[in-house]
């Protein structure tokens, strides 16, 4: 069972060049923040090294940060421009019954983050998931449809600018 | 009811108009599509299990539309499934009947204002014929709903439904 300033610290070990930055700023679970191009290799040695033994995603989600510009519509909604969109990996070991959090962020007007569905399966239907309601694209992911909204929706919902559309096949969507 | 207007001597013999025979044929056979979307539909299937007993009414869950009288639109309605109930409502041959049961099917209930994804009541795809409030309505309400129905059929006329 490590901590997560002592998996941080073999992360450094590992690989010095990356940039990982602990996270203790929030009342949550610390987490750490990771660049979008090694999360790949990350995520593969977090699995595989006997010391972290991570075989369990728990969970993946994603994040509108709405860290952008905002800007105030005519009509009263909101529009963002700039800033990112996030990803939040909750990992735990089984064997070592030790848990870590992990953030990737990837700029809101065109966000690609590399799949982990490789590495852990349950990766496919959550990052299919984050696709469907944040539009985050997940590259190398083997079926990147989406999953809960029809296959002609346009928009993503769940992002903080997400304005309701008035119609869905004929039928009227607001009250 | 009018079903039994004259009895003969001979015990094998009623009169009665064919209007009130067909309606009494119809509601007491309501055979019901076996569909349930949301936690209406747990209601619904106590409503079917043996303490409320919807057989008794002549309720009998069908696994196919081509066979179904009733459709109870027991929950949510999301956009994506209001199609496939449109499609289904289509495949049901007349005279068919609709029950929407609980505040989602009526009106998109606790989904009314955010929900981007729910149908804001079943009746701007289908018509419906009885609403049952509720959220979700017990089974009684349920069978209430369904005895309104029965009244309804009963009332019907040959040339019109109505």
């Amino acid at each position: 069972m490590k901590s997560i300033e002592e998996i941080c610290n073999i992360l450094k070990d590992k690989f010095p060049d990356y940039e990982i930055q602990l996270n203790t700023e929030y009342s949550t679970d610390n987490f750490l923040i990771l660049k979008s191009e090694n999360l790949f290799e990350i995520a593969l040695f977090l699995r595989d090294n006997e010391e972290t033994l991570f075989d369990s995603l728990m969970v993946l989600s994603g994040v509108d940060d709405a860290n952008g510009e905002k800007k105030k519509e005519e009509d009263g909604s909101e529009t963002i421009n700039g800033g990112t969109l996030s990803v939040f990996y909750h990992l735990y070991s089984i064997k070592l019954k030790h848990k870590l959090t992990l953030k990737v962020s990837s700029p809101r007007e065109n966000p690609e983050i590399v799949s982990v569905s490789s590495i852990w399966l349950t990766a496919d239907w959550h990052e299919r998931e984050a696709y469907d309601m944040y539009g985050i694209r997940f590259l190398n992911h083997p079926d990147l449809r989406r999953i809960l909204m029809p296959y002609d929706w346009e928009g993503y919902p769940l992002r903080k600018d997400y304005k309701n559309p008035e119609f869905y096949q004929g039928m009227k969507i607001p009250y | 009811m009018g079903l039994l207007d004259q009895e003969f001597l001979d015990d094998n013999i009623i009169v009665t108009r064919t209007e009130d025979l067909l309606n009494w044929a119809r509601l007491s056979s309501l055979w019901q599509l076996g569909f349930g979307l949301a936690c209406c539909a747990i209601e619904m299937m106590a409503t079917s299990a043996s303490h409320y007993d919807f057989d008794r009414f002549g309720v009998i869950p069908r696994a196919s539309p081509r066979q179904a009288d009733i459709i109870i639109i027991s929950g949510t309605v999301t956009l994506k499934m209001a199609l496939r109930i449109k499609r289904l409502y289509e495949q049901m041959p007349d005279p068919k009947y609709i029950i929407s049961m609980g505040s989602c099917a009526n009106s998109g209930g606790p989904y009314w204002e955010h929900g981007y994804h729910v149908l804001k009541g079943i009746d701007r795809v289908i018509p419906v014929d009885v609403y049952v409030p509720g959220c979700p309505p017990r089974p009684e309400a349920l069978l209430e709903g369904l005895l309104k129905l029965q009244e309804k059929i009963r009332s019907e006329s040959l040339r019109k439904k109505v």
